[in-house]
């Protein structure tokens, strides 16, 4: 056989085909949050239905709390924490609210909780389920219609896709990060580059990253469209796969999770690692990112019409002048947070930065540990201090926070924001606000400059 | 859902429109599907006054009256917030017309009997002129044979089998994928006990 690792992973789990021509999968494991849960749960209701297998589904609270504080910040946000709470107390499905030790970001709390082992097959409510192809397993987001239908039948709806390999090959320089290589691969493919595609990520530069790498990457592949994201499992898989509160109790085999060496892809795509350059967007989209080093676009570098308003429309919501050098954009705030970036690993890197400096008068700078037990880990290590100490505020309680605004953390019209989160749309963290996409540790980098700032100045700094 | 969709076109020819642009945030903090018409592309429709923005297309007429939207590439990409899709509904859009969408958004648009016909770029750009000039002609979907046809214009589009019988049929996909219990639990029954994933509560 000859058959990609998405081809094996959607093969394990078809329970039947349809005679509309989809086909039924098998949902091994369902994540729920507070937002995209309320009405599959009313539609449940509506129509008799019970849970199918309620020990299959966790819910965490982590899109509109607070940060701040274990206590919702309004009465609209306590309605949607609390009728996800009376939801999982009705139906048996276990509930990892506010105050919980495991509470945090879904996509941060599931590999910590040691629930995803190559193999399975998850979907989320959540676009950035992409983030489980980590780890081998199929994970993608789903709406709340989809998130109703696997509650009451632990199946979906499914097509198979087709496949994209995306090969990342040669070793990358000193201060490229995972963010770095899904940005550049953003901006390769394009934003709908990959629409209708599972895109399994290969190469060395890929197979060199740490799990938490790879989370990074296959968490922004929904940036190019991908419906799912895929690496292989291997000797790093198994090793992270350890000493969490799930490990060992749940093992998908019967196939090696990987593409056969023969596999066909329908479509490939080849980077050069040694390529890759730290990246920042300039624009609203994912793919509009430029290196560091480089100049905002001016509209005379491109020919077509449409391509050319588009930059244009980007540059005013931005407040950029075209041509401007990425390192002479000011930022007013500086966020760590979000499923892409918010990890302890990713806490680490930014602390690097920040040991020792402080961050620059007038900037903002607030960083949000993915989960309870990622913040309790980070304050072991000293990072808390670290990042104090710079001047960064650190926030008690874990959620997606500033990544999209949904909570009280909210920026304001026109406000600059050097961001480690996924998406810089108009308005996602908050009406007229300016995201910048880019690593960690150069949200650091910016903080401390108070501009976009390159991490490889500051590198070679700190080893003089 | 009927077989043909009727209306008029609006031209909206931005490329990558999110579901944060669609839906912004503030709109997404309710347990219901209901009353979210107003928050249906409220950036772009009001100002932060909350003015009517006159310039933006569903604001001036004949587009006031549109059911159809002519959209750029990339149409519905970002978040997998359902709440955009129930909003379009809400405000009376019936079918979007684009070169291709993300898919998330594709699949809650079929659960909610949004038609979403994929065309090429040469049809989508003419379909786009049209809407422009025409000054409010009518523009029809023929779900069922695949097929635009207005003013000089005839294409065919695309659309998978099973989105097309959804949107015909405007079945409920919940209850009819439970008359397959039984392979569900055929299924289950195969999996050993590895292969059962328990949640700790």
């Amino acid at each position: 056989m000859n058959r990609t690792l998405y081809d094996k992973l959607v093969d394990t789990h078809k329970v039947c085909d349809l005679p509309d021509g989809d086909m039924l999968i098998y949902v091994d494991f369902h994540i729920m949050n507070e937002y995209t849960s309320p009405q599959a749960f009313s539609g449940l209701d509506s129509k008799g239905l019970n849970v199918w297998r309620p020990e299959a589904h966790l819910a965490v609270v982590d899109h509109v709390n607070a940060t701040r504080s274990s206590e919702p910040h309004d009465a609209a946000s306590k309605l949607l924490i609390d009728n996800l709470g009376a939801n999982c107390t009705k139906h048996g499905i276990a509930f990892y609210g506010l105050g919980d030790p495991r509470q945090g970001i879904e996509h941060i709390v599931v590999p910590e909780q040691g629930l995803v082992v190559p193999g399975m097959l998850i979907a989320c409510g959540d676009s950035h389920t992409t983030t489980y192809g980590a780890y081998g397993a199929l994970g993608f987001g789903i709406g709340t219609s989809e998130v109703e239908h696997v509650l009451a039948t632990q199946t979906l709806r499914y097509k198979r896709m087709k496949t994209m390999r995306v090969t990342v090959d040669g070793e990358t320089a000193p201060g490229v990060t995972a963010k770095d290589i899904i940005m550049k691969v953003v901006q390769v493919v394009g934003a709908g580059g990959a629409n209708g595609f599972a895109v399994e990520f290969a190469g060395s530069a890929i197979r060199g990253l740490d799990v938490a790498g790879r989370m990074t990457v296959c968490n922004m592949a929904v940036e190019l469209g991908a419906r799912a994201a895929l690496i292989a499992a291997d000797d790093i898989t198994k090793a992270a796969l350890k000493g969490h509160a799930h490990s060992g109790q749940f093992a998908f085999k019967g196939e090696n999770w990987m593409s056969d060496p023969e596999a066909v892809f329908h479509k490939e795509v080849t980077i050069a690692g040694t390529d890759i350059e730290p990246l920042i967007t300039w624009g609203t989209s994912p793919d509009q990112s430029v290196p560091i080093t480089a100049n905002v676009p001016v509209a005379s570098d491109y020919v077509s019409p449409k391509v050319k308003a588009a930059l244009e429309r980007s540059l005013k919501y931005m407040g950029l002048t075209e041509g401007q050098s990425a390192k002479s954009i000011e930022i007013d705030t500086a966020f760590i947070g979000s499923c892409t970036n918010s990890r302890i690993e990713d806490l680490r890197e930014a602390a690097k930065i920040l040991e020792g400096r402080k961050v620059a008068t007038g900037v903002e700078a607030i960083v949000v540990p993915g989960s309870a037990m990622t913040r309790i880990k980070a304050e072991a290590e000293g990072l808390r201090d670290i990042f104090e100490a710079a001047g960064f505020e650190w926030r008690p309680e874990a959620g997606c926070s500033m990544c999209l605004a949904m909570n009280d953390d909210i920026a304001m019209d026109g406000e600059r924001v050097a961001s480690s989160t996924n998406r810089n749309f108009e308005g996602r963290q908050g009406r007229g606000a300016r995201t910048h996409l880019m690593s960690p540790a150069m949200v650091a980098a910016a903080a401390v400059t108070g501009h976009l700032a390159d991490v490889r100045d500051f590198k070679q700094e700190t080893s003089t | 859902m009927n077989k043909t969709i009727k209306g008029i076109a609006a031209p909206l020819p931005l490329t990558n429109v999110d579901t944060d642009v669609i839906m912004p945030k503030r709109f997404l903090i309710t347990i219901t599907r209901e009353g979210l018409a107003d928050g249906t592309f409220a950036d772009l429709r009001f100002e932060s006054s909350g003015q009517i923005q006159p310039d933006f297309v569903l604001n001036k007429a004949p587009w006031t009256q549109a059911n159809i939207l002519i959209v750029g590439d990339n149409f519905g990409c970002g978040s997998s917030r359902e709440h955009a899709v129930w909003g379009m509904r809400q405000l009376g859009i019936d079918a979007c017309i684009g070169t291709g969408f993300a898919g998330i958004f594709y699949d809650n648009a079929r659960k909610n009997g949004l038609a979403l016909p994929i065309v090429s770029t040469d049809t989508r750009d003419r379909l786009l002129q049209f809407a422009n000039n025409s000054n409010g002609a009518e523009v029809t979907i023929d779900l069922a044979a695949r097929k635009i046809t207005t003013g000089e214009i005839s294409a065919s589009f695309e659309m998978d089998d099973a989105t097309q019988t959804a949107l015909i049929r405007g079945r409920d996909d919940t209850l009819d994928s439970l008359e397959y219990a039984d392979a569900i639990h055929a299924f289950e029954a195969n999996l050993d006990d590895k292969m059962r994933v328990s949640v700790r509560k």
